[in-house]
């Protein structure tokens, strides 16, 4: 029964883009750990770290994408479940350090013996297991989007207003953050990491098992977003986004559709962020900076939103722009970003996947339009005299 | 002849008398000063309160150089000289005379060193000494000072001067001067308890210290007078404080308004977020640095000028660049608000680089004009001009804004356009014409607004992220549509930030603003004051 779920929720391109994620996922860290460094076969770990890293923002891509491109609700704030999946991956990674800390006190954390902290505060408890910090991933951002999409959809705020409060949900979370008396590191957040479940996270192997995991999850998690697309509940959604007061006059309740699709989302974009902190080693208040969910934004249009293929190759493809414009021109870096804005709004509004898709579709229609062709016309026209004329949308 | 030499005898000894008698001073000053250079902290504090007794006010000069550590002793003849220090060697200048006598030697001298104490007790004697001095502001400023540091010995100079003075104002800050110098003193009960009375009339944060000081060694009645009086003065202060709070969230309050109308109307008016109006007000605030230079380098006089010169500068400029991303980029996204918001992101991205690569990433120093600096008293606030100037421009420019808007052509044409778009452009408003020149206006005001907040901030290319957020709290609580809602919307965000920051601190204040806005925005979607009606329906 699953496997007719799962296969029913696929269709051609998602299925192909899963199964090159899954093939990414065992080849590319066999290539790096069995080749030897000097063959032509072989993947430098640098680069396998890098590519991991797009692959956790091709994750937050997708849910951003689940939520904007399906739901139509913009999101100006995903960029704070990212950040706190990955806070909630950085406290078990520094309870891993136990005692091997720069002051070496094994029950507290460094930056807590900086500021002369007594004991743990309450909520560092659990962190020491993998499975408390595993369900916490999912918890931390789900409870917060839970309650922030309670309170926002039951009382119908929705487009320019929705993005504005998100926004002002992550700044609120960003300059919290950044309080030393959080309790998260302040300014510096978490850093210094030595183990992931007993292995050292600077090993190759590490590494290797963190981007395998990376690309997993993200195949997880297109499946997962195919599944509720392509169900009827996907089509509610869909509704929602194009006409929402007329969804909700035919019987729908748009905020339980919204809520369940921006929890998911939330959570995704969690595990996004759990998995990026181990491959770049540190987590700080900068994460939550209102610009960088902008650019989660830019990432979904310039793939294409309303697609689940589109997110994934936008967040690869901008992040690897920015890394080599980054290297090599750090001055035009900027420009490229702000003229890609405005270019994909202007020019690509589908989006890359979007635009390919809309062409294969008119030439398929072209196609079927020519077998249209042959039947009678003059009936049609006939018909089409004695309907009224449509009356005005209703504003 | 023998009579003729007496009467000659006499007057040339009447005449030798008057310098002999000048030199008598001078000699016992000479004295005093040169004692100046031995001994040690307390004892050369007790010689200068002596010293202060005499009140010759040609001793203060002295007194200066000794705090500013100008006074050196002559090693081999223990002489004190004033010094002017001109690389290795010493200008030096007779202490009493003042008249220049010759240059010496670093190693021949040796600098009299002061402490803090010391330091305390210069002022207070220059205080004293100045008290009698016959610039009405000189008095004003020794009374204080006295006040400010009181001493017994200077009790009895300002006894003299309080007979002396005719200034009821000077007069009244002496009496004050007086009761604090008695407080320390050892006169009578009855005096003391008069003093604390005097001291508490005066009821601002010094009088709180000066009785503060000495409450701890009072008992008795006048303890409980000194406890009185400070609980009063601690109450009456606490009203002050939240007076000087409220003052500043009217004039954080006012920064946001002017921050955040333009972005109001174009927000109003066209259903539009611009993302780039931070950046308006960067270059507004860049404009006014490019007009200061140019005035620096040309028409130096004009400087006070310079703010009045840039506003229809900056203006014009954010204006026509807004003109432009308007034509340029909004129009073809009409409809969708969403990717209007990416779009004008992307080209505040584009301004802040083009202004970084221009400019530098530093700060940029804009200068205040002289009748932006400074600040007075207000009973127990302190209102700084630039603060103040800043409250009266965001008033009018918000004044004629509502003219505009309410009483000219244009102004009938965007509200009508606000209103129902469709219906307005049936009756032959040129809608688009109507956008072009909103968003103008809108990018316009947020380049005065900028030109008015290099007054108050740090012109770097980040000036504008820093508002962004904050405006756009001020224009969803606010409501849209309407410049009476950004106004209570500012300055109600302004002052409950500046009342919650003693309690809070500054960062988790702001947070809590945050959060009150995000729970505000689930009570009313659409902001305090919201356009009701279908119009809202889009």
């Amino acid at each position: 029964m699953i496997s007719a779920f799962v296969f029913k929720s696929l269709d051609r391109n998602v299925s192909l883009c899963i199964a090159i994620l899954l093939a990414i996922a065992c080849l590319v860290p066999a290539l790096n750990l069995l080749v030897p460094a000097d063959n032509l076969f072989h993947i430098p770990t640098y680069a396998m770290s890098l590519f991991g890293k797009y692959l956790t923002y091709a994750l937050l891509a997708l849910a951003l994408d689940l939520v904007w491109g399906f739901c139509g609700i913009l999101s100006l704030g995903h960029a704070a479940f990212f950040a706190l999946g990955g806070y909630v991956m950085g406290m078990y990674l520094v309870r891993q350090i136990g005692a091997r800390g720069v002051y070496g006190n094994p029950n507290l954390p460094d930056f807590m013996v900086f500021l002369n902290w007594k004991e743990m505060p309450w909520y560092w408890y659990g962190f020491d297991y993998f499975w408390f910090a595993a369900i916490m991933i999912f918890a931390v951002p789900g409870i917060l989007a839970f309650v922030f999409g309670w309170l926002a959809f039951r009382s119908r705020v929705t487009g320019v207003y929705l993005s504005i409060i998100t926004q002002a949900m992550t700044y609120a979370l960003l300059l919290a953050f950044f309080r030393n008396e959080m309790g998260f590191g302040g300014n510096n957040g978490l850093t210094d990491f030595k183990d992931l479940l007993g292995f050292n996270i600077q090993s190759q192997g590490m590494r290797a098992s963190l981007f395998a995991a990376s690309a997993f999850a993200l195949a997880v998690a297109l499946l997962i977003s195919s599944a509720i697309v392509r169900s009827k509940f996907g089509k509610v959604l869909v509704g929602l986004r194009d006409a929402e007061s007329r969804t909700r006059f035919l019987g729908y309740r748009p905020e339980n559709y919204k809520l369940v699709t921006f929890t998911i989302s939330a959570m995704m974009a969690g595990v996004a962020g759990a998995l990026y902190v181990p491959q770049v080693g540190i987590i700080n208040p900068g994460e939550f900076a209102p610009a960088n969910s902008i650019e989660v934004v830019i990432w979904t249009a310039v793939g294409g939103r309303g697609t689940l293929i589109g997110p994934i190759i936008g967040a690869t493809l901008v992040n690897f722009g920015k890394s080599i414009f980054t290297a090599q021109f750090p001055e035009i870096w900027l420009f490229a970003l702000g003229a890609l804005f405005v270019a994909t709004t202007l020019f690509l509004p589908k989006g890359i996947v979007g635009t390919i898709q809309q062409i294969l579709k008119s030439r398929n229609d072209k196609n079927r339009a020519i077998s249209f062709n042959r039947l009678p016309k003059a009936k049609n026209a006939e018909k089409n005299a004695d309907i009224p004329a449509e009356p005005l949308a209703a504003e | 002849m023998y009579r003729a030499i007496k009467i000659l005898m006499l007057i040339i000894c009447l005449i030798m008398l008057v310098p002999v008698s000048e030199s008598w001073a001078d000699q016992n000053n000479r004295l005093g000063i040169n004692a100046l250079g031995q001994g040690n902290f307390s004892q050369v504090a007790d010689k200068i309160a002596e010293l202060s007794r005499t009140g010759d006010i040609a001793l203060v000069p002295v007194f200066e150089a000794l705090a500013a550590g100008d006074l050196y002793v002559r090693k081999a003849d223990k002489t004190v000289f004033v010094v002017k220090e001109n690389g290795s060697e010493l200008n030096l200048s007779d202490a009493v005379t003042g008249a220049p006598a010759g240059q010496g030697a670093k190693a021949d001298f040796e600098r009299i060193k002061v402490n803090n104490s010391l330091r305390r007790a210069v002022k207070t004697a220059i205080g004293a000494l100045t008290l009698l001095s016959p610039d009405r502001e000189i008095r004003l400023r020794a009374a204080s000072s006295v006040f400010s540091s009181p001493s017994t010995d200077a009790l009895e100079l300002i006894e003299t001067a309080i007979t002396s003075e005719k200034d009821t104002y000077i007069k009244s800050v002496m009496e004050q001067a007086r009761a604090a110098a008695i407080l320390k003193s050892d006169r009578s009960l009855d005096d003391k308890r008069a003093a604390v009375k005097t001291i508490g009339e005066r009821g601002d944060r010094d009088a709180l210290g000066i009785l503060s000081a000495v409450q701890a060694n009072a008992d008795g009645e006048l303890r409980t007078d000194i406890d009185n009086t400070i609980n009063a003065l601690q109450s009456a202060q606490a009203l002050w404080d939240v007076g000087q709070n409220v003052w500043y969230g009217l004039s954080l309050g006012s920064v946001l308004l002017l921050a955040a109308i333009g972005l109001a109307i174009t927000f109003g008016v066209m259903g539009i977020i611009n993302m780039a109006h931070g950046e308006m007000v960067m270059l507004g605030a860049y404009t006014t640095f490019m007009v200061q230079e140019i005035i620096r380098s040309s028409y130096p006089h004009l400087f006070d000028w310079s703010l009045i010169i840039a506003l229809p500068v900056a203006f014009a400029i954010t204006g026509v660049i807004g003109l432009i991303i308007e034509r340029g980029i909004i129009r073809f996204l009409y409809g969708r608000p969403l990717e209007t918001l990416l779009a004008t992101w992307g080209v505040s991205l584009i301004l802040q680089q083009g202004v970084r690569s221009i400019f530098g990433p530093s700060n940029r120093e804009v200068g205040n004009p002289s009748w932006m600096s400074g600040g007075f008293e207000l009973g127990g606030m302190t209102l700084t001009y630039n603060r103040m100037w800043i409250v009266v421009f965001a008033a009018g420019v918000f004044l004629t804004l509502l003219f505009v808007l309410k009483r000219s052509r244009f102004g009938l044409q965007m509200r009508a356009v606000t209103q129902n778009r469709r219906m307005a452009s049936s009756m032959g408003i040129k809608t688009p014409w109507v956008d072009a020149f909103t968003f103008a206006l809108g990018s316009g005001i947020a380049g005065i607004a900028g030109v008015a907040l290099s007054q108050i901030d740090n012109v770097s290319p980040n000036l504008g992220q820093s508002y962004i957020i904050d405006s756009f709290m001020v224009v969803v609580f606010g409501g849209v549509g309407n410049l009476w809602g950004t106004l209570v919307g500012a300055l109600s965000l302004g002052v409950v930030n500046k009342l919650l920051e003693p309690y809070t601190g500054a960062v988790l204040g702001k947070i809590l603003i945050l959060v009150l806005i995000i729970l505000f925005i689930q009570r009313r979607p659409r902001g305090l004051f919201a356009l009701k009606g279908r119009a809202v329906e889009a």
